[in-house]
């Protein structure tokens, strides 16, 4: 799970891990309050969204940069007041654009020198592992790739944690001293222990920056969570936006399917995430396009078949559905029950092709051949991807 | 002969009077696995099935019945202390089925499991099985047939259709071991394909992944160098967009690493068959591989 940047600060400094001071507004009448905690003088406003790249992006009316540095309460007013409630398109965005409902107001901090700091859960090492380079506040991929010498990795063991040692190397490798670097030994202990605390899969600063006046505080903060923790961290669930999310995915999410919406025009059903991702490959190297990711689990009943039916029909673009069910445990009787079922209550209008392979397999084809449906059935995922892609036309 | 379970494995179910974990005790027995315990804290003096004795703690299970793999349905909150408990109890075959265990606390289970020299399977993983003689999972034992092809994936029902490919065409396994979908887990793809490459009832290997990470690469690196068995592979996610997880926690793209097409290459640089669509992954071995 993603959260905002300002909630990120506000995580940090519950944490005491410095970050500029600010105030998020949701709401044009909130700008008064907000400011008021901050001084008259050069301020930063910053639109809230789940995407990167917000400085460089553009408003779908042609407002100019999601992040904006304003001499002013006043001008920061006016810049927020253009932000909220508009959608700015980002490259991380799409060209759809996001819809910013919340403003950040921060103060503008002078910078002597930007650094890059982060940790995540190194799946190689099975181990967190801290990132830190002098290179801070550019494309960290960038950096890696081409001066892979300026970039410091720690692996901290997860049954030991982080130990003084680690923090003083990865602060002796920024080049830090005296004062600064005992903030930064400091500031390292805290953030790991946000880290770990939280669940966190990514803790990301960048920039880290150190102020004329030898301060070190966080710019911007990245955070994101380990979805299978949240039942243990109820603070950090509530801090969910379901704005940032595809309505149909958080709808998916209700009956525990996995559903990830993309943009082709042949939708997906498909026991297994595997072989969900299987059938999307094969979709495409028959000519066709994918409509989603769908993966009903390996234990489906006939209503969560029936909602997943609902959830694709909903999408606009979808042109034509692939049902893959291997069934195992599940048996394909049931499934081509739910199948039925789910056909007759969403009025089926669009080509539907199913391949069934597994336990009860001829009763489950029987059913679907006796139901009077326009149902094109198929013996192999090949000839279902086949088949639908006939149907529906080559993207 | 077949790699880690064969018919004188001595099974332990961890969670056995929970819903998922009794139905698929059932199955496992009915299948013909050698359960001889189960555990569930608080249970213990019952008998499960009026058959297999159901104790509080493993250490009791393993003292009493001499269990030697365990098998475990623990939900996610607690599943983590329940491998922990076997690994001190000195069960040497842990096989996580539970889905959706938090990161964290397999990172600590992967800091302990390195000091024990127990075996870790999945989590999140439909298990592992030796047809003819011992099911331990969730995978339906019918489609599989005893024979000398090894599989190993990280997804379950893309093992089931690779399986079925060979069964449908004469050819059987020798074992099938789902190693999970979760970023952290206990046994990798090359672990298995070292397993295979000893085992000498094992004359081929298909190898099933998918996007993220970099398990399927460092596989390919070493059967490149040291297997001469055929091997087949095929990689998931060549159409998943960068960022999103697809469903298993392990797969997504990110900064670039972990993408179908280095993997993909990576194969074929090993001189591996791989597969062009999921269709095609037992015709694929069976073009290198002629029994």
């Amino acid at each position: 799970m993603n959260i905002h940047e300002y909630q990120a600060k506000e995580l940090f400094q519950k944490y005491g891990i410095p970050v500029p001071a600010g105030a998020a507004c949701r709401a044009g009448n909130e700008f008064d309050t907000a400011l008021a905690g901050l001084p008259d003088e050069a301020l930063v406003v910053k639109s809230q969204i789940h995407a990167g790249g917000r400085g460089k992006g553009t408003f779908t009316d042609g407002y100019q940069g999601g992040v904006k540095v304003v001499k002013s309460r006043a001008e920061a007013r006016e810049a927020a007041a253009k932000m909220l409630g508009n959608t700015l398109v980002t490259h991380q965005t799409g060209p759809e654009g996001r819809k910013v409902q919340t403003v950040y107001f921060t103060q503008a901090s002078d910078i002597v020198k930007e650094y890059y700091l982060a940790i995540v859960m190194d799946r190689a090492t099975s181990s967190p592992v801290i990132i830190a380079s002098t290179e801070g506040g550019v494309d960290i991929e960038t950096v890696a790739d081409q001066t892979p010498d300026k970039i410091i990795r720690v692996t901290v063991d997860p049954l030991l944690g982080l130990k003084p040692y680690q923090a003083r190397e990865v602060a002796f490798g920024l080049g830090f001293k005296d004062d600064q670097f005992k903030q930064m030994v400091k500031l390292l202990a805290n953030l790991y222990r946000l880290f770990w605390e939280k669940d966190c899969s990514l803790l990301e600063i960048n920039p880290l920056v150190t102020t004329p006046e030898g301060k070190i505080e966080a710019l911007d903060a990245k955070v994101n969570f380990d979805d299978n923790a949240l039942f243990r961290l109820p603070d950090i669930a509530a801090l969910r936006d379901l704005n940032e999310e595809d309505p149909k995915e958080i709808e998916a999410s209700k009956y525990n399917l996995n559903y990830i919406a993309l943009d082709g025009n042949i939708a997906c059903m498909v026991n297994g995430a595997g072989l969900a991702m299987a059938t999307m490959d094969i979709i495409k190297h028959f000519g066709g396009s994918p409509a989603n990711f769908l993966d009903v689990g390996g234990g489906a009943n006939a209503e969560q078949v029936t909602q997943a039916f609902k959830i694709i029909l909903s999408d606009p673009n979808v042109k034509g559905i692939l049902v893959n069910i291997f069934g195992g445990i599940m048996k394909c009787d049931t499934i081509a029950t739910g199948i039925i079922e789910a056909a007759k209550a969403v009025k089926l209008d669009r080509p539907l092709v199913v391949r069934l392979e597994g336990t009860n397999v001829e009763a489950g084809k029987k059913l679907l051949g006796e139901s009077g449906l326009a149902i094109e059935p198929a013996d192999t995922l090949a000839e279902a991807a086949e088949k639908i892609v006939n149907l529906v036309g080559k993207a | 002969m077949s790699v880690l379970v064969n018919k004188n494995s001595r099974i332990l179910v961890q969670g056995i009077t929970g819903k998922a974990g009794s139905f698929h005790a059932q199955q496992c027995l009915d299948y013909g696995t050698n359960i001889v315990a189960g555990v569930t804290p608080g249970r213990g003096g019952s008998t499960f099935e009026k058959k297999v004795p159901v104790f509080d703690t493993v250490g009791a299970a393993v003292r009493e019945t001499g269990a030697d793999v365990s098998m475990v349905f623990v939900p996610p909150p607690f599943a983590a202390d329940s491998i922990l408990e076997a690994l001190d109890a000195g069960i040497g075959l842990v096989v996580a089925i539970t889905e959706g265990i938090p990161v964290k606390d397999m990172a600590e289970v992967k800091g302990k499991l390195l000091s024990t020299g127990a075996r870790l399977i999945g989590p999140n993983c439909p298990g592992i099985i030796t047809p003819g003689e011992c099911k331990i999972g969730i995978m339906p034992g019918y489609i599989h047939k005893p024979g000398r092809v090894g599989v190993v994936s990280r997804s379950g029902t893309l093992t089931y259709e690779a399986v079925w490919q060979l069964t449908s065409r004469g050819h059987g396994q020798s074992t099938c071991i789902g190693i999970g979908g979760d970023p952290i887990n206990g046994t990798s793809h090359l672990d298995c394909v070292k397993l295979f490459n000893e085992d000498p009832d094992t004359d081929a290997i298909i190898m099933i992944g998918e996007i993220g990470g970099t398990a399927e690469e460092e596989a390919a690196a070493y059967i490149k160098e040291h297997v001469k068995k055929p091997v087949a592979a095929f990689i998931a996610g060549t159409t998943a967009p960068p960022g999103r997880r697809m469903g298993h926690a392990g797969a997504i793209v990110s900064g670039g690493k972990g993408t179908a097409e280095a993997k993909i290459a990576a194969m074929r640089e090993a001189n591996i068959a791989v597969a062009e669509t999921p269709s095609d992954m037992a015709d694929a071995l069976l073009r290198v591989y002629k029994p």
